[in-house]
């Protein structure tokens, strides 16, 4: 006997997906619509006005520190306030403290799980913050007794129901950020473990994420492997604004000194920069014979540099304004992973599937 | 230990997009007008045609993606890592010499990409063939394979040896060039697909992604386009954006070390640790770059614990220190952990908000009533309106003083301008790199000192 509920669910079904091809629909004329206005403001290309700006001189930029101790490839590293430290994680599982300026090991730190995959300093200098395949974000606060075990005093932060991509401290050593290959970002206090504000949107794995330079300082844009870099409110959890034109996997976000733009990475081996402002992709770095991925991207403290590790093994320095490349550094012999410059631009940091950590400047 | 995701069997996206590119190249290569010019290359008695040397393979890619030699070397190095040109002469070294060694262009049937995923089948047959024609020229690492697999498929190794067998068959037929040609190019494709034990796996690429993971809803994206259309200005025309990166650019070249250099010293180039010491969180006597950021923008005034000092004995003259402790206090909240919201909240109306309170600050009613009720249920962001409210009463009205004031201005005056370090006499004696105590060192002393030690 045929339930009399089924025809009312039948109906229901036809109604949502009617609303459903309307909404969409609705979406693709707003989106047109946008378009359209952005269009007509969009008079000038970067590279245009940056022409009267005086041209850069030969860049002379070498490895000065070299640090060798990871058994395997390193994935992450973040930098100490201090610009002098830092902190790095790699497949084999193990976190390393370094001061790279003597290049000695401070702390090493063995985690439970292989691949981790983020790593962070918090800004204290008096904890670190890692994760990966364990699927979790967890603290450790660094102690200075050498025959004490870190591990015993860690704190399980983060919780996801895949990888951990990457993690940032906010402003505090009281919260961090987290991106992961559950397609989420979240925002978790560091003492109760408590989440605060989950973020979503990505329609794949998170890979990267950048807190904003910001006076009122509360958004943050994270990039995917759904090619989209997203701009996210950290209060309401909303994505604020979207950014689509990659053709790949984005590796890396990276927000612009002022906070008005940030740069990403990708594996289309192509670097993009975004205008928050124009709400538009203003500059693409790119040149034919740069056929690998992007992994990791960075500013110099001024923003008239960008930096990229790529998967050739090499850096590419490029002019942010002109849009050309200024040089390309070699030295590492496996891919380069990760890319940071130093809190005080004095040099950048770059890890690799070479095992090593190296200094330029 | 990597991981395998050749043995998931699925396409790496990651590699097609690279294979892709490459690809590209290799086509370019061979356009029969801006392409390559081959030639006959001599291989012992044996003449092989439509080959090229290393160094002709540097060339047109230095002349066609204008690059130098070093650049060109390399990216000539993953063609041949990759397996899309392979050597003649040493055909188990896939490396790219820069001289007259001779290299073939690999046909399409053996790309990486066309043959996806690699069929163990193949490889056995491949081995056998090998085995069969000189018995003993399998290396060791490949006798091993070769045994396992004798093991796991044994049940097709009649039909693994019978085409072994045929294939060698067909090969004798050919012309000695011909075979050779094939020889180097199934070699080379293997080399790759199944590289030697230590030898770099240039088709390592890390884990797999993305994992696998429900497609999320398609109105999220519908929710952020209503929200931007919203809220973007856009009025503003891109010539007004842009010039903005060229002021920044220009406003902080002189303070970018990696562009312009750092007095007295680099120290991750001379060793010398002045420029840290110089610029230490408070130093008596602060640089003077340091004091002409202070006037960028009132965000790099408070960054700076030493302008945050200079801003609040300002402010003391000018009796409105209670703005910017309120501000400070809103910030512990916003960063800090969640068990003190409550307490801090409390205390920052107890000192701040309160009628007839010590440090009362001056909001206007709105944002006051607004945030008074937020109190009665205190959250994290309860004071985010009253604290921009201070921001920006303090950015807008006491800052552009405080920078035209005689505090600034003499602060300015005084502030130090380091000697550039002229380069050591003997630059083969390297200065000794000495350690610095870590942040959680300094974190543990203060708290072993205890409340003597004063509160920053």
């Amino acid at each position: 006997m045929r339930s009399p509920l089924i025809p009312e669910m039948a109906t229901q079904e036809v109604q949502l997906n009617e609303t459903l091809a309307h909404l969409k629909s609705e979406s693709e004329s707003l989106k047109s619509k946008l378009e359209e206005e952005r269009a007509k403001l969009h008079d000038v290309e970067l590279h245009q006005v940056a022409e009267k700006v005086e041209g850069l001189g030969q860049f002379v930029m070498k490895t000065r520190r070299t640090l060798k101790g990871h058994g395997n490839k390193v994935l992450c590293m973040d930098w100490c306030k201090d610009k002098r430290r830092i902190v790095s994680s790699s497949q084999d599982g193990k976190v390393i403290v370094w001061d790279a300026f003597t290049t000695n090991k401070e702390h090493a730190v063995t985690m439970p799980c292989t691949w981790v995959m983020a790593c962070a300093y918090a800004p204290s200098g008096c904890a670190v913050a890692c994760g990966g395949l364990d699927n979790k974000c967890s603290v450790y606060p660094l102690s200075l007794d050498k025959n004490e075990n870190l591990a015993a005093k860690k704190k399980s932060v983060a919780m996801h129901t895949n990888y951990l991509s990457a993690c940032s401290f906010t402003n505090s050593d009281m919260q961090i950020l987290t991106s992961s290959g559950d397609g989420t970002c979240a925002l978790w206090d560091v003492e109760s473990g408590q989440l605060l504000q989950s973020f979503h949107g990505h329609a794949a794995d998170v890979l990267c994420l950048d807190l904003a330079p910001s006076e009122t300082g509360n958004t943050f844009v994270s990039g995917g492997c759904d090619k989209k870099a997203n701009v996210w409110d950290m209060r309401s959890g909303q994505c604020i604004q979207s950014f689509e034109t990659h053709e790949s996997d984005i590796n890396s976000v990276r927000y612009y000194p002022s906070g008005d733009a940030f740069a990403s990475g990708s594996d289309d081996a192509t670097c993009r920069l975004y205008d928050l402002r124009a709400d538009r992709e203003v500059a693409i770095y790119s040149k034919e014979s740069i056929i690998f991925g992007v992994s990791s991207v960075d500013f110099s403290l001024s923003g008239r540099l960008l930096f990229g590790g790529y998967n050739d093994y090499t850096i590419n320095v490029w002019d942010v304004l002109k849009g050309t490349r200024v040089s390309i550094l070699f030295g590492h012999e496996n891919r380069v992973s990760t890319l940071r410059v130093s809190p005080d631009g004095t040099a950048f940091s770059t890890g690799s599937w070479d095992h090593t950590l190296r200094i330029w400047a | 230990m990597t991981i395998n995701t050749l043995a998931k069997g699925g396409w790496h996206r990651e590699q097609m997009t690279c294979f892709q590119k490459m690809e590209k190249v290799i086509v370019a290569m061979q356009d029969p007008d801006m392409g390559m010019k081959m030639r006959n290359q001599r291989l012992l008695i044996t003449v092989i045609p439509h080959a090229m040397t290393g160094k002709d393979i540097i060339d047109w890619l230095m002349q066609n993606y204008n690059i130098n030699e070093e650049e060109s070397l390399h990216l000539g190095g993953f063609l041949v890592q990759y397996g899309y040109i392979y050597p003649l002469k040493e055909p188990r070294c896939l490396v790219l010499r820069p001289d007259e060694s001779p290299y073939r262009f690999q046909t399409p049937y053996f790309w990486t990409s066309t043959r996806w995923p690699v069929s163990e089948l193949d490889y056995a047959i491949f081995l056998a063939k090998k085995n069969i024609r000189k018995q003993g020229e399998l290396m060791e690492y490949e006798k091993e394979r070769y045994s396992v697999l004798h093991k796991r498929i044994n049940h097709t190794w009649d039909f693994v040896v019978m085409q072994a067998r045929e294939q060698l068959r067909a090969s004798k037929q050919r012309r000695k060039a011909d075979r050779i040609v094939t020889e180097c190019q199934e070699q080379a494709y293997w080399l790759i697909n199944r590289p030697p034990p230590g030898a770099p796996n240039a088709l390592d690429m890390g884990l797999e992604r993305p994992s696998s993971c429900t497609t999320r809803m398609t109105l999220w994206p519908l929710n952020a386009m209503i929200c931007c259309s919203n809220t973007i200005i856009l009025s503003v025309r891109a010539y007004v954006l842009m010039c903005r990166f060229v002021k920044y650019s220009e406003q902080y070249q002189n303070h970018d070390p990696i562009m312009q250099g750092c007095l007295p010293s680099n120290p991750w180039i001379s060793d010398d640790t002045a420029h840290w010491t110089m610029n230490a969180a408070l130093v008596p006597i602060p640089t003077r770059l340091r004091v002409e950021r202070w006037s960028f923008s009132f965000m790099e005034l408070l960054s700076d614990a030493m302008g945050r000092q200079e801003f609040m004995m300002y402010l003391e003259k000018e009796f409105s220190a209670e703005n910017l402790c309120f501000w400070q206090a809103c910030e512990e909240i916003r960063h800090g952990e969640s068990s003190k919201i409550v307490e801090k909240v409390e205390e920052i109306y107890k000192n701040f908000l309160a009628p007839g309170a010590a440090r009362w600050v001056n909001i206007d009613s709105k944002t006051m009533d607004k945030t008074l009720e937020g109190i009665k249920h205190p959250h994290r962001f309860v004071m985010d309106d009253a604290q921009m409210h201070i921001y920006f009463l303090m950015k807008k009205d006491s800052y552009p003083r405080y920078l035209k004031s005689d505090l600034y201005k003499s602060m300015l005056s005084k502030a130090i301008v380091p000697q550039e370090t002229k380069k050591s006499v003997f630059p083969f004696v390297r200065r000794q790199r000495h350690s610095s105590p870590s942040p959680a060192q300094a974190a543990e002393d203060s708290r072993s000192k205890g409340p003597q030690a004063g509160s920053d």
